[in-house]
């Protein structure tokens, strides 16, 4: 009898158990990210996973590499005037989008028009150019008014959001609008009837993907890009464990963003490599101070809060393991080229009781200060809690208000008085890549009412920015930068409280060719072994 | 009883006018704005007002209530304000996990803890008894995630005779499918099975101190012929009253054990829309939960008049 069962449960088990035969030979990479995609414009939007998407579908006119240098991605060739005022660029041959179409200057000047409409370095970029138009097919022109000299630079920036080439069609949708479909003429082809937002997201191999001639180096986002599988599934697990024990079981083959608690068992694992993302530290914490209200609309109770920073404190809180931080006493990424050489010396100057006579200096009589508390976020929630109670211990008066981050990041944008619903500081992070540079740095904006939450108003650091953008040379960028970092410091655009990075872990015995990124994923290049 | 259901059918609606109506109201009460997270972290305050006002989420509520409403009524929930798809095919999505989940573990839950009960029942007070209902104490009292991650260390990790987590349809296969579906069944099934094998032996001690109970062992009937077939049968509306709550409980989420065994089913989709505030989606499900809750308690009460003839409609 019982075999009889057996028998048959097998007979019905086993036409349902043999996988399709189209599946056998592709080379499948499954890779776990920080985040679902869930949107597929990564233009509409500035989260670094609908980025990272955008980055698989569609491809750039240039790439920077990983010490932050342009290089030709899309474009074959191109000319700068000797005035630096006329940028031509020629595309290479046989770039195709994913529908057979090819891609023409048609394509490409509504696509950086649309993106200069939503980024911060794109509109700064826009803000000087006085023509941009097609010659050809594939030539097209961009004409400035001004000798911006970040043109390449922001065209290859590899953080949010990327200046990627969309078709014609799409490139005109409202700038503040989602587009329908994600065709694009990168390396893989997004598998839209096969997504399922908060799960998983399909990428097949664009099999007309023409990559860079001549093998170049992978690097960032310069170099040759061969798509090295013939499937890509994103796979959102939400539970940082259930992604580890995946990953070490197998089920998945890269892991972007494991917990920092669980990197020791990783570092054990059998087949398992932690890598660096690249060069730059990967985030960088910030408190931001609201600069329109009491107390810290006066300059003196803003410098005030950097005597309350023990940095090492904030860091052990948030990282814990010394080898994935470190402090950093300038706005701009330690470790990158512009970095404060010998660091601000007001950063370095923790004393809470001169923090409290700054305040009084300011008028402050111990009015409660509004610090919106994330309590749901892995770094900004234990930021916040060494920040209140550092600010407790000095004698200011907190009211913390505690909320999830999605709450914290619609309150932050209210300029009403923090009685009515507004604010005086809450806490975030911002990119490495992001943070290297002046130009990058959106938060060290000083334009007001046009600035980013907080409002920093000060036109002699948005001066020093486009003095920035205007130097010439390496030195007078650098002068140019220190000169952008001492200004912040004294206007006190935010308190930085360090640096860290989480490496990525894979799987080294199965897959190959990891090309490591500060900011968002590279996945194209990886082979399967 | 064909009346009843037709009543029954018929006052669900104005209950699902009023879940309308709340939680339409209630995710817009909440704190927080889908146009701040959609904009991202590096968005000034004007480039957060145009993606509202793009999404229609300036406009004066009464206005949005009416605008959902007149859709509802043609039976579109609207659709996801994130990735801008029909939030009936995100639920469609997420159906058959949940489904399966649901199924899978009250098939281990309840063909557990009937017997354990109607044991526990027959030998009360004695041994198998208390160890029965330690048993289910101690299923009851475990969270959820410590025994799925026990079993993930074991099964999965340690022995690799299990998958870590996923789901797989089983249009791809009944031992994919069946695999992925263990863990979290038996994760989950040891609570439920734990409250139903409580009840079960509460409601078979009742009947088995009844008369009739005593006349039938008296007459020299077989011991299981009384357990299973006069006393279970008459003790069963209390059990099927807890396995339907069980399936109501089941269908509008598990939200540990879809996460902890990355199983993408309706909970999940629940939490990660409030988070977002993507409002159509949670408004969509919280009309298909109450739905479907409504359609469990009808197909309890009717379960009632064939276990016991003496209930009519």
């Amino acid at each position: 009898m019982l075999h009889r069962i057996v028998a048959g449960a097998l007979a019905l088990a086993v036409p349902f158990a043999i996988p399709a035969a189209g599946h056998a030979q592709e080379k499948v990479l499954k890779a776990v990210m920080h985040a679902d995609v869930r949107v597929i414009d990564p233009i509409w939007t500035t989260q670094t996973i609908a980025n990272i998407h955008g980055m698989l579908v569609y491809d750039t006119l240039f790439g920077n590499d990983s010490d932050l240098k342009p290089h030709p991605q899309m474009v074959g060739k191109y000319e700068i005037s000797p005035d630096k005022l006329v940028y031509t660029f020629t595309l290479r041959d046989g770039l195709k989008f994913h529908d057979g179409s090819p891609v023409t200057s048609n394509d490409v000047i509504p696509s950086l028009r649309r993106w200069a409409a939503r980024d911060g370095v794109g509109g700064r970029l826009f803000s000087f150019v006085e023509k941009l138009e097609a010659i050809d097919a594939k030539t097209f022109r961009m004409t400035l008014n001004k000798p911006y000299g970040m043109v390449l630079e922001s065209l290859g920036k590899t953080n949010s959001s990327v200046p990627v080439i969309m078709r014609a069609q799409e490139a005109a949708t409202d700038p503040q609008q989602q587009v329908k479909e994600a065709i694009g003429s990168g390396p893989f082809r997004f598998a839209k009837e096969q997504w399922v937002p908060g799960s998983k997201a399909i990428y097949l191999k664009n099999p007309d993907y023409v990559p860079r001639p001549g093998n170049e180096p992978a690097s960032s986002f310069a170099g040759s890009k061969f798509p090295g599988v013939d499937r890509l599934e994103l796979i959102w697990i939400p539970d940082s464990q259930t992604a580890m024990q995946a990953l070490i079981a197998g089920e998945i083959d890269f892991f972007e963003a494991p917990n920092i608690d669980f990197l020791p068992i990783l570092s054990r694992a059998r087949g398992v490599k932690l890598e660096k993302t690249g060069k730059l530290d990967s985030t960088l914490g910030m408190i931001r101070l609201n600069h329109l209200h009491p107390p810290f609309n006066n300059p003196k109770a803003r410098q005030a809060m950097y005597h309350l920073i023990k940095q090492e404190d904030f860091l052990r809180a948030v990282v814990g393991n010394p080898e994935y931080y470190k402090q950093c006493f300038s706005f701009f990424t330690c470790g990158s080229p512009l970095t404060h050489p010998t660091g601000i010396a007001a950063l370095k100057d923790y004393n809470p009781k001169k923090a409290l006579q700054l305040m009084r200096e300011a008028g402050y009589n111990g009015e409660p200060i509004t610090v919106l508390q994330a309590t749901d976020h892995v770094t900004i929630t234990p930021a916040t809690q060494v920040l209140i109670q550092a600010m407790r211990d000095a004698g200011l008066n907190v009211d913390a208000q505690s909320m999830d981050w999605g709450s914290v990041v619609s309150r932050r944008t209210k300029k009403e008085p923090p009685a009515q619903g507004g604010w005086n500081i809450f806490v975030t992070t911002t990119g490495g890549v992001g943070s290297s540079n002046p130009v990058l740095h959106t938060w060290l904006g000083g334009t007001c009412d046009k600035a980013l939450t907080g409002w920093p108003c000060d036109a002699k650091i948005e001066e020093l920015r486009n003095a920035y953008a205007f130097a010439q040379t390496d030195a007078e960028k650098k002068a140019a930068a220190m000169a952008v970092d001492e200004r912040a410091a004294e206007v006190v655009t935010y308190v930085p409280f360090g640096q860290w990075s989480v490496p990525i872990a894979y799987r080294q015995d199965r897959i190959e060719n990891v090309v490591t990124n500060t900011g968002l994923a590279v996945l194209w290049n990886i082979r399967r072994k | 009883m064909t009346a009843y259901i037709v009543r029954r059918l018929f006052a669900t609606l104005p209950v699902m006018a009023v879940v309308a109506v709340f939680v339409f109201f209630l995710v817009r009460f909440a704190p927080g704005d889908p146009a701040a997270i959609i904009a991202g972290e590096d968005a000034t305050a004007d480039a957060i007002a145009a993606v509202r006002a793009k999404l229609g989420l300036d406009r004066p509520m009464l206005e949005q209530f009416v605008i959902w409403t007149l859709h509802l009524l043609q039976g579109d929930l609207g659709v996801s304000i994130f990735s801008d798809l029909p939030v009936s095919r995100l639920i469609e999505q997420r159906l058959e996990p949940t489904v399966a989940l649901t199924f899978s573990t009250l098939f281990v839950a309840v063909a557990l803890a009937i017997p354990i009960g109607v044991i526990a029942a027959w030998k009360a007070r004695k041994l198998v008894d208390r160890l029965a209902m330690a048993f289910a104490v101690l299923g009851f009292a475990m969270p959820v995630f410590v025994l799925a991650y026990v079993l993930i260390w074991l099964f999965s990790v340690k022995w690799g005779v299990l998958p870590v987590q996923g789901y797989s349809p089983i249009s791809q296969g009944l031992w994919p499918f069946l695999e992925k579906l263990i863990l979290p069944s038996v994760a989950l099934g040891v609570t439920y099975m734990a409250l139903i094998a409580r009840i079960t032996r509460a409601s078979m001690l009742e009947v088995l101190a009844q008369d009739y109970i005593r006349t039938a062992n008296s007459k020299g009937l077989a011991t299981d012929r009384v357990l299973l077939l006069h006393a279970l049968k008459n003790a069963a509306v209390p059990i099927v009253t807890v396995i339907g709550i069980g399936i109501a409980l089941l269908i509008s989420g598990v939200v540990i054990t879809e996460t902890v065994f990355n199983i993408p089913g309706l909970g999940r989709l629940t939490v990660d829309a409030v988070l977002k505030r993507d409002y159509p989606i949670v408004q969509g499900l919280i009309l298909v939960f109450a739905a479907g809750k409504v359609l469990v308690n009808l197909a309890i009460d009717i379960s009632y008049a064939f276990l016991d003839p003496r209930i009519r409609y």
